[in-house]
């Protein structure tokens, strides 16, 4: 009923305008060309000049509304370089975009129509032409060096301590393997995947596979490098790190990688932004299905001992795929797997709703 | 009038040889059947109107669309049981259910970026300024000006019929990446609706080429006596420049789509690789994904200069005849243009920062993307200086002209911040890059749009439109645009990604679900006004205020010299030969000197 209302109303106010509109026109067509042209021209000067002062301070009011709900510090290393490069981008396109929409709403409110003056034939001037060329490619020349400085740095190889983690992206999850004790990822194949028990599709021939687990959130550890490996089994997905201002693609057959330091844990995080239930999210940035806006990892950064303790309860997935009687190295206690299974079931069931 | 009969000996026939026989030997008022004149019509005017009102149509659908999703994001608790009314399945219980958003997504984005901003801008205006600012009768060739609109037509057609499959229409985004657009077992979207998808921007592609082959040949070729390129006016430089950029990419965009309808269809592995879909390992293996997206953005990047530089020509043209004075720095001004059409094919990769692109190939793309910034500063420095000690008339096009390259700055300077690789990985693929190409390329380009049909409505239609509903149309939209994309900067800056359906499971972005609610009541609004505009335009093509005035706005340019309404052949008589470029504004102190008076002897002094 009251869409019907809304509707009622939008005419209404629709035919209203129309009958005014049609009203100012016959009175324009009385008034004479000339008159009514000068009426429009002081109304829509002045209303031009309003627009800039009211939109100035909208922009300040906006900026202060809004400032707050950005987490303004980056959480690692690199993403601090990230947020200085804005900060000095900002400052020089602020002052440009500050000095020139005031020089064209205060020249259109200056120079509006006024009987008797004539335009000033200026057809061109080298000398200014030469300047306003110059000095955008000198303040273009300083954002580039800066720009690239940083971008080498980040894009630059993980110095060899850091620590590596597997991300994996799939309609619509994302699957994290850890390399285990030894540190190297087993290799994998995705005509070996199976959801019930080989996500990734791990090549249990290879022996470095052996004490590989998967993860359902990231454990990082607090300015410990870290680089990510990041890869896709279906479609093109994007592991978006906001906080650390960090992004890179997944895609299907070509592996790519990231790596950065995080400087802040997430308790640190929880006091800084003073919200009790903050936590790192790893967003999927590039549109990858119906699923795609909920496709979400938790990344949870914390002190070494706390995540060696952590690592120590994790179970390799061969466990998990063979929980054969005979492996005598890996105890198929009870308990253990069958967290993980659960956790298998959990992500499967999540799949499915999601579909 | 006394010289119809010179209009019937010979000068029609030169440019309208292949129209229907009654045309030549009658009255100039006789203009064949029904369906010569406003269906399959040669006459470039009538086939600009025809781009004009399908650009009109599709616009209104594609930004529905977005007043569509933009409920989901600003309401995403709330139901409408009128949607499910007319999108049945698609959103039961009166909720867009998320393949349906993101049909909706792909389509606003296809329908406004290709139909209206490129078929429905250029194709307007290309059609009916170029022969009339040249001074010819029509195109170098009025068939394939036809067929150009009809594959256009084409296109809309299989677009539409996608809209009302099963399976839905293609819903991987406007940028149709692969795999998610060839595997349907990947996204619905991606069944059916993708195949006609494809077959739809081919036919478009077609229409493109037969276009922009047309507009090349008439600037270079068709130009009456004494207009050398020098003496052109900006809009139909840039309609040039438009045209070799269309002409260039749009093949390679073909071959892409190409490919992927191979990969969809013929078993081939252009761009897949490495799959594990639907609980199966598919045979798929060697291609690459990145692929696609380089031969995608090659015609992509320069898709939005495409888009936006006959806009820019248009509002350098309103500028200069509602200032009184000629455009500053013309030369600069097509150097710039030129400069831009340059370095558009060199930028692509800049949307592919953080694919994996090789890190030292990144750093070009930075280089030359942050140089394009240097031809349009030009740009908008010469735009503030001819409206600098003017005496401006602030016409409904003149208003949208200003309001165009108060967006365009502010687009513009963002993109410093997205070109420069390092801090576009913190701010790609979300609302920071949608508040950038929205404000730069959309309603910059619509505002071109608007301040050029404003402008060139009379020589349209022979009618004014309403200038009431003009000026609040204006303003609503200045206004209304500002605040839909200005606060999605922050929302970039907090890096809320793009394309989400729904923010409010995610800690990191749903303190934004408040603005997002009031983003969309604006959205509401805007679109409304666009519809008052619609209304005003089809209302004042029957009832509007008549021009009386073979010269309505006291401009220079060829246009202004043809009758009111002009008929097919346009000027009566010889076509006027042109002496001095288009922009003598209160030279010598006359108001204006039109383009076919000759120089002075003073000024023939001036020049040598």
């Amino acid at each position: 009923m009251s869409g019907y209302l809304a509707v009622l109303v939008v005419v209404l106010i629709f035919v209203v305008i129309f009958q005014i509109a049609k009203a100012s026109e016959y009175v324009s067509i009385l008034k004479g060309e000339k008159k009514t042209r000068q009426q429009a021209n002081r109304v829509n000067g002045t209303l031009l000049i309003v627009f800039l002062v009211l939109g100035l301070i909208g922009v300040y009011y906006c900026n202060d509304a809004l400032k707050g709900r950005i987490v303004m510090e980056a959480a690692s290393e690199q993403g601090k370089g990230i947020d200085e490069m804005i900060k000095t981008t900002l400052i020089i396109t602020g002052i440009v975009f500050v000095i020139t929409q005031i020089l064209l709403f205060w020249f259109a409110y200056k120079y509006q129509e006024k009987e008797g003056r004539q335009a000033f034939y200026f057809p061109h001037n080298n000398k200014l032409e030469l300047i306003w060329t110059v000095i955008p490619a000198i303040a273009l020349t300083i954002l580039v060096a800066f720009g690239l400085r940083h971008w080498f740095r980040i894009t630059s190889d993980a110095p060899k301590e850091a620590m590596v983690v597997e991300i994996t992206g799939k309609q619509f999850n994302w699957l994290i393997r850890y390399p285990g004790k030894d540190g190297q990822l087993g290799r994998k194949d995705f005509k070996k995947i199976n959801d019930a028990n080989n996500p990734v599709g791990q090549d249990w021939d290879d022996q470095l596979n052996k004490d590989d687990y998967m993860a359902t959130e990231m454990h990082l550890v607090v300015n410990k490098p870290v680089k990510l490996i990041i890869g896709s089994r279906d479609v093109i997905h994007d592991v978006g790190l906001s906080h650390f201002r960090m992004k890179m693609d997944a895609v299907p057959g070509i592996p790519t990688t990231l790596w950065f330091t995080p400087t802040k844990t997430t308790k640190q995080m929880k006091e800084l932004t003073g919200n009790a239930d903050f936590v790192y999210e790893i967003s999927c940035d590039q549109m990858c299905g119906a699923g795609h806006y909920s496709m979400k990892a938790n990344i949870v950064v914390e002190t070494q001992a706390e995540y060696d303790a952590w690592a120590a309860k994790q179970v390799a997935q061969y466990a998990v795929a063979n929980p054969a009687p005979a492996a005598p190295a890996a105890p198929a206690t009870t308990p253990a797997p069958a967290v993980d299974s659960a956790h298998q079931e959990k992500v499967v069931a999540v799949n499915e709703a999601k579909h | 009038m006394s010289n119809e009969a010179t209009l019937h000996s010979q000068e029609v026939i030169h440019g309208v040889h292949a129209h229907d026989h009654g045309h030549d030997e009658h009255d100039h008022h006789h203009e064949g059947n029904f369906f010569s004149k406003y269906v399959f019509s040669l006459d470039h005017k009538t086939i600009a109107k025809q781009f004009l009102i399908t650009g009109i149509i599709w616009a209104i659908i594609g930004a529905f669309f977005s007043v569509l999703f933009r409920l989901q994001l600003g309401f995403p608790d709330a139901t409408f049981p009128w949607l499910e009314s007319i999108l049945g399945h698609w959103a039961k219980g009166g909720r867009i259910t998320p393949e349906a958003y993101y049909a909706l997504v792909t389509m606003h984005g296809t329908i406004l970026v290709f139909f209206v901003l490129t078929a429905g801008l250029s194709g307007t205006f290309s059609n009916l300024l170029i022969p009339l600012q040249v001074g010819a009768r029509d195109m170098a060739s009025p068939l394939m000006n036809c067929m150009s609109y009809w594959a256009f037509f084409l296109a809309s057609v299989v677009m539409m019929t996608s809209l009302f499959v099963q399976t839905g229409p293609a819903s991987g985004g406007w940028t149709a990446y692969p795999p998610l657009s060839a595997l349907g077992d990947a996204s619905i979207g991606s069944k059916i609706g993708m195949d006609l998808w494809l077959i739809s921007m081919a036919l478009f592609v077609v229409s493109q080429l037969l276009g922009g082959l047309n507009y090349i040949s008439t600037i270079l070729n068709m130009r009456t006596k004494g207009m050398t390129m020098t003496k052109m006016p900006l809009t139909i430089w840039s309609f040039f420049f438009t045209a070799v950029l269309g002409v260039l990419s749009f093949p390679v965009l073909l071959s892409g789509f190409i490919l992927l309808l191979f990969d969809r269809h013929a078993g081939t592995s252009f761009y897949l690789s490495d799959l594990f879909v639907a609980g199966k390992a598919l045979d798929h293996e060697g291609g690459s994904a990145i692929l696609y997206q380089h031969l995608f953005w090659f015609l992509g990047h320069p898709e939005v200069y495409i888009i936006i530089l006959p806009a820019m020509g248009m509002v350098s043209e309103i500028l200069a005849v509602n200032s009184r004075k000629p455009i500053f720095g013309y030369l600069a001004m097509v150097g710039s243009m030129f400069a831009i059409v340059i370095l558009a094919f060199l930028v692509w990769a800049h949307h592919m920062f953080v694919t994996g692109l090789n890190p030292f190939l990144g750093a070009f793309f930075v280089l030359l993307t942050l140089l394009i910034a240097v031809p349009s500063a030009i740009k908008v420095f010469n735009w503030i200086t001819t409206i600098w000690k003017g005496n401006l008339r602030f016409t409904p096009g003149m208003l949208f002209a200003i309001g165009f390259v108060s967006t365009f700055i502010s687009g513009g300077l963002t993109g410093i911040w997205l070109g420069n690789s390092s801090i576009d990985i913190h701010l790609h693929d979300t609302y920071f890059v949608i508040a950038h190409f929205h404000i730069v390329m959309g309603v910059s380009a619509f505002f071109g749009t608007f301040a050029g049909v404003y402008h060139w409505y009379p020589k349209l239609f022979g009618r004014y439109l309403n200038s009431t509903i003009a000026y609040i149309h204006f303003w609503i939209t200045l206004i209304g645009a500002y605040l839909i994309f200005w606060p999605m900067h922050y929302e970039g800056m907090a890096g809320m990604p793009r394309r989400y359906y729904d923010y409010s499971s995610w800690e990191s972005f749903k303190q934004f679900n408040d603005l997002n609610h009031f983003i969309s009541v604006v959205v509401i609004i805007v679109f409304a006004a666009q519809l008052m505009f619609v209304f005003n335009f089809f209302y004042s093509i029957f009832k509007g205020r008549k021009v009386t005035t073979t010269n309505p706005w006291n401009a220079t340019t060829l246009e202004w010299t043809t009758p009111i309404n002009p008929g097919h052949g346009n000027w009566i008589g010889e076509i006027p030969e042109v002496y001095r470029w288009p922009y003598d504004y209160s030279k010598n102190g006359k108001d204006f000197i039109p383009q076919t008076v000759p120089l002075s002897p003073e000024e023939e002094k001036e020049s040598h």
